[in-house]
């Protein structure tokens, strides 16, 4: 947590320094573009990489009834089987966080009795980090964008609906901030979460919580030059940069962060937006039995030992036993009646009991 | 019997420091090493298991040696560490999901009270995300530029033999039973997880016994439990005794190994060795006169389990290989497989990939009833529950319910079916038509959310039952939930795993709960064409109000 931390805070200060000492077109222009290049080509990569990985085996996690007998019901999104179907689970998953909505939490009683209660915080909290930041990227098209689309003017009507204050309060930027630190303090506090966070856990955190921390004090309490700003952003989206007035070092520590943050996406676990679509227990559908499914790398040399082998090994008991036989017994007046028994490949003391593994008394 | 009396281990589970009861561990997970004791490791393969197994597949199970798991001298080769990384590299290259999720798990920590080892011993390493970051840290230390610049800041680490050990320890405290996965918002699976780092230890031959030479039996004898051909034909007929004397009636349709059969029937093999898998063969045979089906066993393919998927890919295709050769030689039209759990993930999800269908199989059509079964169109196997369910749902089935009234039943999902295969209903629908008292475990403790015996992928092995009845409380302690309210006293299931380690379970948390196949069940309610009058059940006890029970009052379902 204390490297996260610090990391933040560096960067704030670098770019609060850079814009002190007159550094605008860097901060301003060029981190924004190569941070974006990185974002692109790093995004892109990440995905290209794991999708040059093959999918051996279709390993749909079944979280349903799956598609078997007519009058059986099938769970169409928890357990798919054509591919709208997995499509429908997968938007679920990607918009509705399906699996994160069935959380649990287990508790130990005297008894001992475990207890599981639902858990639905993490979701719901999870859900509206994911949408209030999807929201607030699409406001802020509006600096990109000459005009700027009606669609985004609805947005920000909406968003704004109560009317509180001015400029108008939107519900978004008090929703994040207040998920963003449910989230942080749910890592802090939940001890378990605590035990398995790190660096690259905090971090995120911090630097998205700082970059909405810097964007309100920008809207609501430290007033800055708007129109050099738009002028700034739509130079950036029309690949013509321009800085012309005094934008205020709180806009480049706020716009060093976020490109900070594009830089830092695709090398992070943040990659789980690019993932999550290719999660194979996920995206597959559970028609293993019906549809075959082919493994490039599929071994074709690797073959069961043979019955013929099997055979050779234990034809005497076989005949013995009466089970049919491919081959005959050898004549019967050789030496040893059972010739092939001992010579073929044969693992030492192959004994029943001990491969069982359980005491006598659980046998019968 | 584990070492710790129940007494003792209901008091620990509640109170002893651990992650479940409230404590938190000073250290850092990397900085806590993993102590072997007896008790808490599975026995070493024997070397004659792992020469054995080399010859088949040369090179994936490391150099047969006899070692110590408490030693510190594990006699690994000069390279193991090399002999790692390059199995991870070739297998990030391999296997999508490998390289996704070691990527993308944000450790939001939903996973982390899902899983029936972590519930049970309250070990933070039994989180799923943290058994995750076990292999995770290697995987960044190596293959990540951040972990490799910023080391252990970003969570990256060296291979060491501490932290192959702790792979040993915590990879081998994981049944891939997929709990985790269901809950997961990126449906990380830590079972491809285990099933990656287990492939990762063999490579450098640490492996167990219990695992290995089961395996190797398969692949010699057909059978896990090394039963050779004779014998394996002897247990099984042995049992037609059995259901003369229950029944009054003798069976003539078992056969063995016999060509030109329609239907080749594959069952765990532990189905005819041991209870309380033998009630449920007997349930099978049962049903299979009842109905005049066309079937032979095979004792070269004798085995449904795959030992081999507890190890690594190459080792699962070979065995499982054994079923469609077989059904090749024999000239049978289908394949219909038992009530078995891991044997199922197989069937369902990697057979057909793996080794496809020979040229003779047809899609499976229920010769009783002409139903076809087009989810088995490509695979061309059929789960006896399918079968089953369907015999029911036509009317095919003489039953008299009130032969299991003796029988309060509750049904434990095995985590295979359920979440590597969508089978939640069929079971549900064979019970209650075959019983009259029937009561559903908790919501959370069932169908996808079904808990874990803890004793799956091989960690059925007597060396570790003190860890073996922690990882199945969460399951039982739901039993004991339904034996409280309802009186439950028969734990069903479709696994022969859960067969044989619920009984173990249940004898040690609930002693009054018995386990019992879902086969055994409609055996017991099926009325035979001339059976005398049915007094006892399969396994000899006697029915509530024997004699009373007549065809005519409690045929629900005859024709």
């Amino acid at each position: 947590m204390k490297h996260a931390f610090l990391a933040v805070i560096a960067l704030i200060v670098i770019a609060w320094l850079g814009s002190l000492v007159g550094l605008d077109y860097l901060f301003g222009v060029i981190f924004p573009y190569v941070a974006f290049a990185i974002f692109l080509g790093g995004f892109i990569y990440r995905v290209a990489n794991w999708a040059k990985s093959p999918v051996p085996f279709r390993i749909p996690t079944t979280s349903g009834q799956g598609k078997s007998l007519d009058w059986v019901k099938q769970d169409k999104l928890d357990c798919p089987v054509t591919f709208w179907q997995t499509v429908g689970r997968m938007l679920l998953e990607v918009f509705a966080f399906r699996s994160l909505f069935k959380n649990t939490k287990a508790e130990m009683h005297d008894g001992p009795k475990l207890v599981y209660g639902s858990s639905k915080w993490l979701w719901l909290f999870g859900l509206a980090f994911h949408y209030c930041f999807l929201i607030i990227v699409v406001r802020h098209l509006r600096l990109f964008l000459n005009p700027v689309p009606a669609f985004i003017g609805k947005i920000e009507f909406f968003d704004g609906l109560f009317q509180i204050g001015v400029p108008v309060l939107y519900q978004t930027d008090l929703i994040f901030v207040g998920a963003v630190t449910f989230l942080f303090l749910r890592r802090v506090l939940v001890p378990q979460v605590r035990y398995i966070s790190f660096a690259a856990d905090y971090f995120p955190l911090f630097l998205i919580f700082a970059i909405a921390a810097t964007g309100i004090l920008m809207r609501y309490f430290i007033r800055v030059d708007i129109v050099s700003i738009k002028q700034l952003t739509v130079g950036l989206a029309t690949f013509s940069p321009a800085i012309s007035g005094d934008i205020g070092s709180l806009f480049y520590i706020h716009i060093f962060l976020v490109s900070a943050l594009l830089a830092y996406f695709p090398f992070s676990k943040l990659m789980h937006l690019g993932g999550v679509f290719l999660s194979p227990t996920r995206n597959l559908a559970n028609n293993n039995r019906m549809v075959r499914h082919v493994n490039p790398w599929n071994d074709p040399n690797i073959k069961p030992h043979s019955y013929a082998d099997y055979e050779d090994e234990f034809r005497q008991f076989m005949a013995d036993a009466d089970i049919p036989l491919e081959k005959e017994l050898p004549p019967e007046p050789e030496p040893e009646p059972e010739p092939e028994a001992e010579e073929t490949e044969k693992p030492a003391e192959p004994a029943a009991e001990e491969a069982s593994g359980e005491t006598p008394a659980e046998k019968e | 019997m584990a070492d710790t009396k129940v007494e003792q281990m209901s008091v620990n589970v509640v109170k002893e420091p651990s992650m479940m009861t409230g404590a938190i561990p000073r250290k850092d997970w990397m900085d806590i090493p993993v102590t072997f004791k007896p008790g808490n490791y599975c026995y070493p393969a024997k070397k004659s298991i792992v020469e054995y197994l080399d010859k088949g597949l040369p090179g994936l199970f490391g150099e047969p040696r006899e070692w110590t798991v408490e030693s510190d001298d594990w006699k690994l080769p000069e390279n193991w560490v090399e002999i790692i990384l390059q199995g991870m590299r070739e297998r990030l290259d391999k296997f999508r999901s490998f390289k996704v999720f070691m990527d993308i798990c944000v450790r939001c920590g939903a996973c982390a009270d899902k899983c029936h080892f972590f519930l049970g011993t309250g070990d933070p390493k039994n989180m799923p995300v943290l058994r995750a970051e076990l292999l995770r840290s290697i995987y960044r230390g190596n293959f990540t530029k951040a972990g490799k610049i910023l080391g252990s800041i970003a969570r990256g680490r060296e291979m060491t033999f501490e932290v192959l050990k702790e792979w040993f320890m915590y990879f081998y405290q994981c049944t891939e039973c997929r709990r985790c996965s269901v809950f997961c918002p990126y449906g990380i699976d830590t079972a491809e997880i285990t099933m990656m780092a287990r492939e990762l230890l063999h490579l450098v031959g640490v492996g167990t016994n219990w695992i290995l030479e089961p395996a190797a039996n398969s692949n010699r004898t057909g059978n896990h439990l090394g039963l050779q051909p004779h014998t394996f034909k002897q247990n099984a007929e042995f049992l037609l005794d059995d259901i003369e004397e229950v029944t009054g009636v003798k069976l003539n349709s078992l056969t063995f190994n016999r060509k030109g059969a329609e239907v080749l029937f594959v069952i765990p093999s532990a189905d005819v060795f041991a209870e309380p898998g033998i009630f449920t063969f007997m349930g099978y045979l049962l049903i299979f006169e009842h109905i005049g089906l066309d079937y032979t066993i095979s004792t070269y393919s004798s085995e449904g389990g795959n030992f081999g998927s507890f190890t690594n890919n190459e080792l699962m295709k070979k065995l499982n290989g054994k079923m469609y050769a077989e059904a090749k030689r024999l000239g049978v039209k289908w394949i219909l497989g038992g009530e078995c759990g891991h044997m199922w993930r197989v069937v369902h999800q990697y057979m057909e990939t793996m080794n496809g269908p020979p040229d003779n199989l047809e899609v499976p059509v229920s010769p009783i009833t002409g139903t076809v079964f087009e989810n088995a169109a490509a695979a061309k196997m059929v789960h006896i529950s399918e079968f089953t369910a369907d015999l029911i749902m036509h009317n095919k089935l003489k039953i008299d319910k009130s032969r299991n009234d003796h029988r309060i039943v509750t049904f434990h999902d095995s985590c295979n079916p359920s979440r590597g295969m969508g089978m939640l209903e069929e079971p549900r629908y064979i019970l209650q038509n075959v019983c009259n008292n029937f009561y559903e475990m908790p919501e959370n403790t069932i169908r996808e959310q079904t808990f874990c015996c803890g004793s799956g992928t091989g960690l059925n092995t007597g060396e570790i039952m003190d860890l073996r009845m922690r990882g199945g409380l969460p399951r039982a302690n739901a039993v004991k939930h339904v034996e409280d309210k309802h009186g439950v006293n028969m734990l069903s299931c479709i696994c022969a795993i859960d067969r044989a380690t619920l009984l173990a379970l249940m004898e040690y948390w609930n002693p009054n709960v018995g386990v019992c196949g879902i086969s055994e069940l409609v055996g017991n309610a099926l009325i035979m064409d001339g059976e005398k009058e049915r007094d006892q059940d399969l396994r000899f006890e006697e029915l509530l109000g024997a004699g009373q029970a007549g065809e005519s009052g409690n045929n629900e379902e005859g024709e």
